[in-house]
């Protein structure tokens, strides 16, 4: 595939846009008035503390949990990986890749998205015959191979260990590079934010606090002592960056 | 191990006989399983004993169907609909507090000594095991899985099939077991009672004449029946959850 030249955000239809959102539960409000864009090719990192709001907009964009005020507007179904791989466990590694894919060459594709994950041998494997990373790449591939105009990350590689998710963040990078869909990844990890983002919000209290468009071609990124601050985090002991 | 494990039975079946050969054991009390050996033989090559065993099969594989159909009805319906569970759930759990062998008077008033009788206990012995697992079963399923379901797209029938029946499957073949179990029991009740047929006729047949050769034979059979079924459900076992890591041996 190859790479077309991005036209103009605004010639296009958005992977999602999020107007006036509104979320409580009961009298504590969750996500508060929030407005979000997200271009198709666009990879956006959510950063925020645990309870900020982050996974309900995230459910929320997914379809999962209702909202109480606002409009979404997404042109298709997001495909969701959770922090688990959710595979399921009785499918062999095509069927689960495949789970939901309404397409007489569904084998065809699943093999074809696997191979993609680096897993291409393993279409009739079973899902407990893999290692935390694999499952997760298989869980990537059955996100991508419904060719997603839209895809939410749920801090799918927070139970990975440290190596397995250097080499997760290269293989996202460039599956995403391919497919080009909208991203946005959830997370609490600075590092895997400044290494993918193209643009990265903070949240804080159920609003976006911060955001910084990342210049990736020579221009000086963000200062990882910057998104700390942002987060609450080592104001008094800056790290060096 | 296999072979240390086969040790003490055959042992003591030797004993056994040595002890009726000797004497020690008078034959009203206990036959030689030599002599058990001959009259399965002498009946086997007469027909009746293969007449007999088949009306028995037969009775509890009507029994187990009936039974067993209802009771997975049920317990799908009950599974999946929290008013069907408000319904019916408690009216099927007081039944089911009744040891389903107390019923078998008011079964004869209301059956008779028929067939009806006979298949209709098993099946109610065998429904509420499959009822229960059942239940349990569709109720277990990971809710993070039927989320991902909905995530992918699928739509109720298809979330039923691809999600909650095979993750529901280890404990409804969990049910199946203690079903085969169970309608054995009731079957060797049901037949003891006005049978004109089956193993548990020839027992009752037996002890009228004092054959204890024949009684050892019928109970021998029960036995040799209970393994099979249960080897049976192991097999089912095996091959539907291969992917089970308590199961089968997948790859």
């Amino acid at each position: 595939m190859t790479l077309h030249a991005v036209p103009s955000p605004a010639a296009i239809a958005p992977a999602v846009a999020v107007t006036g959102l509104h979320r409580a539960y009961g009298s504590r409000v969750v996500i508060e008035n929030l407005n979000l864009r997200i271009e198709r090719g666009e990879f956006v990192v959510l950063l925020g503390e645990s309870g900020c709001g982050k996974t309900t907009l995230l459910r929320a964009l997914a379809g999962l949990d209702a909202i109480d005020g606002g409009r979404i507007t997404a042109p298709r179904r997001p495909a969701v990986v959770f922090q688990e791989h959710r595979l399921l466990p009785w499918d062999s590694l095509w069927r689960n890749v495949s789970l939901g894919l309404n397409a007489t060459d569904a084998r065809q594709r699943a093999a074809t998205a696997l191979t993609e994950v680096g897993l291409g041998g393993r279409l009739d494997d079973w899902p407990r015959n893999l290692s935390g990373g694999q499952a997760q790449r298989v869980a990537l591939a059955r996100a991508l191979v419904q060719e997603p105009e839209l895809l939410l990350l749920d801090e799918p590689f927070a139970a990975l260990d440290a190596l397995t998710r250097i080499r997760m963040h290269d293989l996202v990078r460039e599956l995403v590079a391919v497919h080009r869909p909208g991203v946005l990844l959830v997370t609490h990890d600075v590092d895997e934010a400044i290494a993918l983002a193209d643009r990265i919000l903070v949240m804080r209290e159920g609003r976006i606090a911060f955001e910084h468009r990342m210049k990736r071609n020579g221009a000086a990124p963000i200062a990882r002592t910057d998104l700390l601050a942002e987060l609450g985090v080592g104001t008094s002991h800056p790290i060096p960056a | 191990m296999l072979l240390l494990s086969w040790l003490a039975p055959v042992v003591l079946l030797i004993v056994w006989e040595l002890l009726a050969q000797a004497g020690w054991l008078s034959p009203q009390v206990l036959p030689a399983p030599s002599k058990v050996v001959r009259t399965a033989f002498k009946l086997a090559t007469s027909g009746s004993l293969l007449n007999d065993l088949g009306a028995s099969l037969l009775r509890a594989t009507a029994g187990f169907a009936i039974g067993g159909s209802v009771g997975f009805a049920l317990g799908i319906l009950v599974g999946f609909s929290r008013i069907a569970e408000a319904a019916i759930d408690r009216s099927i759990q007081m039944i089911r507090a009744i040891p389903f062998l107390a019923a078998l008077p008011l079964v004869i008033v209301w059956l008779g000594v028929g067939e009806a009788q006979k298949i209709f206990l098993v099946a109610l012995g065998v429904a509420f095991p499959i009822y229960i697992n059942t239940t349990l079963g569709i109720r277990q399923v990971d809710p993070k899985l039927l989320e991902l379901g909905r995530v992918q797209g699928l739509g109720t029938l298809e979330l039923i099939r691809r999600v909650i029946l095979p993750g529901a499957l280890p404990s409804i073949l969990t049910g199946v077991r203690y079903a085969l179990a169970t309608a054995w029991l009731a079957l060797v009740v049901a037949e003891t009672i006005g049978a004109q047929s089956g193993i548990g006729f020839l027992a009752m047949d037996a002890r009228e004449f004092l054959r204890t050769d024949v009684i050892v034979l019928t109970i021998a059979i029960y036995a040799l029946i209970g393994v099979a079924a249960d080897g049976i459900a192991r097999t089912l076992e095996r091959r539907l959850l291969a992917w089970h890591p308590n199961y089968g041996s997948a790859r």
